[in-house]
């Protein structure tokens, strides 16, 4: 899953069925710091999310097809989660891994 | 999914079995501003987009779920032709 900012809302009149009844929501995608990376993505909502929320977008399509049924057809990034916080610390997590023998 | 504008069209007569009577559309990858965000490629047409309308796409294995035949060789389809996007707090 990527984390993203829900940054405004899509219109399509004109779709494929499969968006039919669906909320598009644009989202940039962010780095876990929380910058933003200038990726944008449609999403579909599936968390009811708001525009400024934090949020978990996945974007594999057989996950996405567990979610949506067998018939979700060609969506390929669907919101799961609202994010409320992100504990992150890269330089601690790698001290940590080393001295624990660098394993996984 | 991702948002692109229509820039031409591509005529393929001999095309892979299952693909007969799509068109392939020119689409190039567009952030909400206008700007470009990548290089144009070839689409297939699921929704009757014409040059220059701004559209929806969808990347990779999907993008063939879009077709009537759900397995063909297709990588980036069109799944939409975009109204309007509301970009900030304003939006809905």
């Amino acid at each position: 899953m990527r984390l993203a900012r829900v940054t405004g809302t899509v219109v399509c009149t004109i779709r494929h069925p499969a968006y039919e009844g669906r909320r598009l929501l644009l989202c940039e995608l962010l780095t876990p710091e929380g910058d933003p990376t200038g990726v944008e993505e449609i999403a579909v909502d599936h968390a009811q999310a708001g525009v400024g929320d934090r949020v978990l977008i996945l974007q594999e399509g057989n996950g996405i097809r567990q979610v949506l049924g067998k018939d979700a057809g060609p969506i390929r990034d669907l919101i799961v989660g609202v994010v409320d916080l992100i504990s992150y610390d890269r330089e601690g997590a790698a001290g940590a891994a080393g001295a624990a023998g660098g394993g996984r | 999914m991702y948002l692109g504008r229509v820039i031409g069209t591509v005529v393929a007569t001999i095309k892979y079995t299952g693909l007969e009577g799509y068109r392939l559309l020119v689409v190039e990858p567009l952030r909400a501003d206008g700007s470009s965000a990548g290089e144009p490629h070839v689409a297939i047409d699921a929704t009757q987009a014409g040059v220059g309308e701004r559209v929806m796409c969808v990347a990779s294995r999907e993008a063939a779920l879009a077709c009537d035949v759900t397995f063909v060789p297709v990588d980036a389809a069109v799944v939409g032709i975009v109204d309007d996007v509301q970009v900030g707090e304003g939006a809905p």
